[in-house]
């Protein structure tokens, strides 16, 4: 049962999907990232900042090691989501694209209504979608049923290091997917990880609780251990507390009978 | 993407192998395990899990009352044709059968109905063998119009169909969908089914995917227990529900669990059912499927049924005939098996809010929702 | 001319193409993506693509995120 990870038709040995924002430099965060052991590193879109030009970080990611999965982020409606898309694709970041919607300024939270619209415009323009949700059961098999590449439901709100406050419905998504499900946001530790993979999570993407540790590397290489001892648990079947048996046997005892 | 396509991962013989080979560790490993996995479903299926039943039955109880509460669906068979282009060996409709056959007209399925009804019944299930030329479409969208105000839920138990004429008959007030692969294994399925469009394996085992694309609020499944190892016919079972569950995730799944019965033709089942066997099938497809509705007819006799109950059943016909008129004794056509339990809708549903269930004709009505 | 850029009012003496924009500025064209009036200019097409009096420009790049 410990098969690879298939998104989209490609395969991925590591279960880490690794942000690359608010490391202090490009250098901790080269560093990170090769110790995570990550293959798909997220990556946002912004404007130049004209003054300063030369800040390229794709100088520090190995695009032939890394998939580059660029998110939306920023974008608080459908049609900017569906515009940083094309941006994204344009600066030659190939097809595949974190969908996140969120016109909230303060949480970050997902806007489920302009998330599937842009889902569909995007898979109709040949993008694969990565979208990220709150864990709304319905919603990820309304993204799935237009051809969404995964669903990423979040543990609790980006940045909060809260870990995973939204365990039922994330319970219930597992159960219910066809696609893979990543768990986003808010895991603060590799015990945050290792729970959403012990739940039976396909993969989670961190950031903010690798590149705010105080060693980031660290606790990159921490977070890997995380997400393979959560992976195993799930594959080894966690014992759950047992019911003590009775000596009775109502139930089955007409069997006794025949 | 469809069933078939998933089905080819599993080996038939593979399957049954690893059951074989579970030990006590397994099944005690897959009753701590939750949710249940197709790893676990394996272990409860096993011989190894035999002396697990009254446990299994426990849980299975549990998890049918969480889930559906203290009530039992039912529900009446209305045959409308045995007419049958198909040669199934064990069926006694099978064309070669030297039987009267019989295809209501409209206003006799309407006599029939109303009989149905009159003894309490609101979810009819619609019965035919395989004759698309005389229960034809335009036949069926006819009966489906006119039992639409008296029956607010009509289901279908007949010769496949494609996709858009499924549609049509959810448009016509059809509601739910039941098709038996009555075996997984699709050598077995070959030998089983010689002859006519049933002989086409892949053909069958896509009707639900159909059905769910047309969308069918309700789907049924089964297997006709008897002709297979029930083990590996149990998992596949719990597969191909646990994928239509995921894939159409808007329509409710059933399961039916028919063990074959004497019929016209004189079969003898290969692989005879123990009542202890329909159990561990039962309650390991329960704790593999909460929410799974599941469903026993009159196929079982009185006392087993009743004991049944608890274990995990939501849906149950009674008063059953399974011949066409058999209502309302129009002809003495061939009935397509005996009936085992012969108690009247009246009695079951005394006996079962004697056993503190309580009886539903009704759970559904999409009369409301049509304009 | 005067141009938006970026969301800041610029100011250039002659008529640029986007090539010629991205040279003044110090900007190299490798992983930056540039988009005039809402669309996007092929990378191919810089050399050719005019910025005219009252374009809109953006320059876009790749940073961290998550």
């Amino acid at each position: 049962m410990n098969q690879p990870l298939v998104i989209a038709g490609r395969t991925f040995h590591s279960r880490l999907l690794m942000g690359t924002g608010k490391f202090s430099s490009s250098e901790v965060m080269k560093n990170a990232l090769e110790a995570s052991g990550t293959e798909v590193v997220t990556v946002a879109l912004r404007r130049v900042e004209l003054d300063n030009p030369q800040d390229d970080i794709l100088s520090a990611i190995d695009t032939n090691r890394y998939l580059l999965l660029p998110n939306t982020s920023g974008a608080r409606d459908a049609a900017e989501a569906v515009r940083l898309a094309r941006l994204a694709r344009a600066a030659g970041c190939g097809s595949w694209v974190k969908l996140e919607v969120t016109p909230d300024p303060h949480y970050l939270l997902p806007d489920p209504v302009e998330t599937l619209k842009a889902a569909e415009i995007l898979i109709q323009d040949g993008f694969i979608v990565l979208p990220y949700i709150h864990a709304d059961p319905i919603l990820a098999k309304r993204l799935e049923d237009i051809g969404t590449a995964t669903v990423m439901p979040l543990g609790s709100p980006i940045g909060s290091n809260r870990g995973i406050r939204t365990r039922d419905a994330i319970e219930i998504i597992i159960e219910k997917a066809n696609v893979p499900v990543v768990v986003d946001a808010g895991l603060g530790a590799p015990s945050h990880a290792a729970e959403a993979m012990e739940m039976g999570a396909d993969a989670v993407l961190v950031n903010t609780a690798i590149a705010v540790a105080g060693d980031p590397e660290s606790m990159a290489r921490a977070f890997k251990k995380g997400v393979e001892a959560g992976r195993e648990a799930y594959l080894a079947g966690l014992g759950h507390s047992k019911r003590t048996a009775e000596a009775s046997s109502p139930l089955t005892g007409f069997l006794r009978l025949n | 993407m469809s069933f078939y396509d998933q089905i080819q991962a599993f080996e038939w013989a593979e399957i049954g192998k690893v059951i074989g080979e579970r030990t006590s560790d397994d099944v005690e490993r897959a009753l701590g395990t939750r949710p249940m996995n197709l790893d676990s479903l394996i272990s409860l299926l096993s011989p190894a899990a035999e002396p697990y039943l009254e446990q299994m039955a426990r849980e299975a109880h549990r998890l049918t009352q969480q889930r559906f509460g203290k009530v039992i669906g039912l529900f009446a068979p209305l045959y409308l044709s045995n007419e049958c282009v198909n040669g199934c060996v064990y069926c006694g409709f099978n064309a070669r059968n030297p039987v009267d056959r019989l295809t209501l007209t409209v206003d006799q399925v309407m006599a029939e109905a109303r009989h149905i009804r009159d003894m309490g019944f609101r979810h009819l299930l619609l019965v035919s063998g395989e004759a698309p030329h005389i229960v034809s479409m335009d036949y069926l969208k006819a009966v489906a119009d006119r039992l639409g105000e008296w029956f607010p839920s009509l289901s279908i138990e007949i010769y496949p169909l494609d996709t858009s004429s499924y549609a049509e008959l959810i448009e016509h007030g059809v509601d739910g969908l039941i098709v038996y692969q009555e075996t997984y294994d699709k050598d077995l399925y070959g030998q089983v089914h010689p002859r006519g469009k049933k002989s086409d394996y892949r053909w069958r085992i896509e009707t639900p995917d159909r059905g769910g694309t047309a969308g069918f609020r309700r789907l049924g499944l089964g297997s006709l227990l008897g002709l297979n190892d029930w083990r590996t016919e149990g998992f596949f079972l719990g597969l191909h529900a646990r994928y239509l569950q995921k894939t159409y995730w808007k329509s409710h799944i059933s399961i039916s669990f028919p063990r074959l019965r004497p019929a016209a033709g004189g079969f003898q089942p290969r692989f005879p059912v123990s009542d202890r066997n329909l159990v561990q099938l039962l309650t390991a497809l329960r704790l593999f499927l909460p929410d799974a509705g599941f469903t026993l007819s009159t196929r079982e006799p009185a006392t087993l049924r009743n004991h049944l109950i608890p274990l995990g059943i939501t849906l149950m016909s009674a008063g059953s005939h399974t011949e066409p008129g058999g209502y309302t004794n129009i002809t003495d056509a061939e009935a397509q098996f005996e009936i085992a339990d012969s108690r009247s809708p009246e009695e079951v549903a005394g006996v079962l809010r004697q056993m503190g269930y309580e009886p539903v004709w009704k759970d559904w009505d999409a009369a409301f929702l049509r304009s | 001319m005067e141009i938006i850029l970026n969301g800041q009012k610029q100011v250039f003496s002659e008529p640029l193409t986007v090539a010629g924009l991205l040279d003044r500025l110090g900007i190299h064209p490798k992983s930056i993506v540039v988009e005039k009036n809402l669309d996007i200019v092929d990378r191919e097409n810089f050399e050719r693509e005019t910025i005219r009096d009252g374009d809109t420009v953006e320059i876009i790049r790749l940073v961290g995120g998550g």
